[in-house]
């Protein structure tokens, strides 16, 4: 792509505010009560919903850098963070609407249902890699920073499991994530990957 | 309506949370009633199955169990967030997509250890019995409660018309299944073996708490509620209620129910609402009563067999209840 690097600034506003358009239009729910009689349901799947589609984009960011989109590589911070964003407010909604703050009620929770607790640890995961994106913290981390955020992949395999432990009836949500992470990690193992040089800019 | 109808749950009495159009309607046929107009209803249900009428119905007496003090959930909340798969997965689903199933003519096929098997037919559901307006909660395992106005009449009267034979000691229910109306039904991905299926002991099926229900809101039951017979057992999750019955059979052994079959470990076939035992999925101590909203979710306890243990605790008695879940 052949975007004029002055426009970059711009872009990266317009991407951010992109990505925030769900949360406002989550916002705007909330205070006018239009998410109907039960809105902690609703904010649990969508939340969780965007954590997964922001998964998506996170591992997809780097084939398509290396296939012909190197810009692209450079959002992959602004996307991960989305990913720790938007996990944290479903976890915030649990807490408020699920448990009400208890912390009994969060050990009952992660002993007693294990799509909680994969959930939870996909989030405790999240949160290192979060911290540890800051440029500076980065730059002082060296090498190890890349094999911290390897984790990432613990993260899609504990929050794709997540999802699929809460299929009921229907199996096509979990199918179609499964299917997707599958193809994209399938990538990341091919011999062909390593070879094709790419380098990671900041 | 305003945006502002599901606001948080009101502190106010009931009388204003019902909508006005309701209690009109029902004085209007009380008044009817009076002057011997009789089942206007009946008749006029006949008209449009589609849009919801006003039923004849007297209300279940004051005090009593057969109708809760506490404020009913909203006409628009209990009609638009409802679980009936056949019109998929979605809560609001139902309500989209409901209207596409015929329902009148309707036929109830009700058979297996009877003396007498035959059918029931929209009019004798709805001009066949004596009507009566019945309070309860309504307790979901998805750990979400509503409080609802149900019209109907005790399942008990119905099985009797037919003559269970003495050997008969569950009763199975059935939903319609009927592809070409009921777009969930026809999901690649559901994994649902339709039709639905539910049941009941006999004693649980001839405790007067059991409601065969024709309405709510003193109206006939809108398409997403179960139009036109859906089975009520307030002390029971709520997927046991099954919806729109077209069969009922009398059964000497314990019916396979649809969620049974999908998850056993999951879904028991007693389905008592008891807090006391876990699932895998929600924890069962509590519920959001519906309306809710994000900072006053109105989490209350949930009561064992949601709050009617005096009228049903006695059949189980003895029974291992975290074993029969």
């Amino acid at each position: 792509m052949n975007i004029p690097s002055a426009l970059n600034p711009a872009l990266r506003v317009l991407v951010f505010l992109v990505c925030l358009a769900p949360f406002a239009l989550l916002v705007t729910g909330v205070v006018s009560n239009s998410l109907g009689p039960d809105p902690a349901d609703h904010l649990m799947h969508v939340t969780g919903e965007w954590v997964m589609r922001f998964l998506v984009l996170v591992l997809l960011a780097t084939p398509l850098a290396r296939h012909g989109w190197p810009r692209l590589a450079r959002y992959r911070r602004m996307l991960g963070l989305y990913v720790w964003f938007y996990a944290t407010l479903h976890l915030l909604v649990f807490a408020q609407v699920f448990i009400g703050w208890s912390g009994d009620q969060l050990i009952e929770e992660l002993v007693e249902r294990p799509y909680v607790l994969v959930g939870f640890v996909a989030w405790l995961i999240l949160v290192p890699l979060g911290i540890t994106s800051a440029r500076t913290v980065r730059k002082r981390m060296g090498r190890y920073w890349r094999q911290l955020h390897k984790l990432t992949y613990a993260v899609v395999v504990l929050g794709w499991l997540h999802l699929f432990w809460l299929s009921r009836s229907d199996v096509g949500n979990a199918a179609l994530y499964g299917g997707i992470f599958g193809i994209l990690l399938l990538y990341r193992i091919r011999p062909v990957a390593s070879r094709v040089p790419f380098k990671l800019r900041s | 309506m305003s945006k502002s109808r599901w606001s948080p749950f009101p502190q106010i009495a009931s009388s204003e949370i019902t909508p006005e159009s309701v209690w009109l309607n029902r004085r209007n046929l009380m008044k009817a009633a009076a002057a011997g107009a009789g089942l206007v209803a009946a008749g006029e249900a006949m008209a449009d199955s589609s849009v919801p009428q006003a039923l004849d119905f007297v209300s279940a007496p004051d005090g009593s169990a057969y109708k809760a003090k506490e404020d009913l959930t909203p006409y628009e909340a209990a009609t638009t967030y409802n679980n009936f798969y056949e019109f998929g997965t979605d809560k609001s689903d139902p309500a989209r997509f409901a209207a596409a199933m015929t329902t009148d003519p309707w036929e109830i096929k009700v058979g297996g250890l009877v003396k007498k098997p035959g059918k029931l037919h929209l009019e004798d559901i709805l001009g066949g019995f004596d009507l009566e307006e019945r309070i309860y909660r309504f307790r979901c395992v998805e750990a979400w409660s509503m409080v609802v106005p149900w019209i109907g009449f005790p399942l008990s009267e119905l099985l009797d018309r037919f003559e269970p034979d003495t050997g008969g000691k569950f009763v199975e229910f059935k939903t319609l299944y009927r592809r070409s109306e009921m777009r969930g039904t026809r999901s690649f991905t559901s994994i649902i073996d339709w039709p639905y299926r539910e049941g009941l002991r006999m004693d649980e099926a001839m405790n007067p708490l059991t409601l065969m229900t024709v309405g709510l809101y003193g109206k006939t039951l809108p398409n997403q509620s179960g139009a036109p017979l859906r089975l009520i057992v307030p002390w029971k999750y709520g997927f046991k209620n099954i919806k729109s019955i077209v069969e009922i059979n009398v059964t000497d052994r314990q019916p396979k129910t649809s969620w049974q079959e999908l998850a056993p470990q999951e879904y028991g076939f007693y389905a008592n609402v008891n807090p006391e035992v876990s699932h895998p999925r929600w924890s069962q101590a509590y519920e959001r009563r519906l309306p809710s909203s994000l900072f006053n979710p109105s989490r209350v306890k949930t009561q064992m067999f949601n709050g009617y243990g005096e009228l049903v605790a006695g059949m189980y008695k003895g029974m291992d209840l975290a074993r029969y879940y």
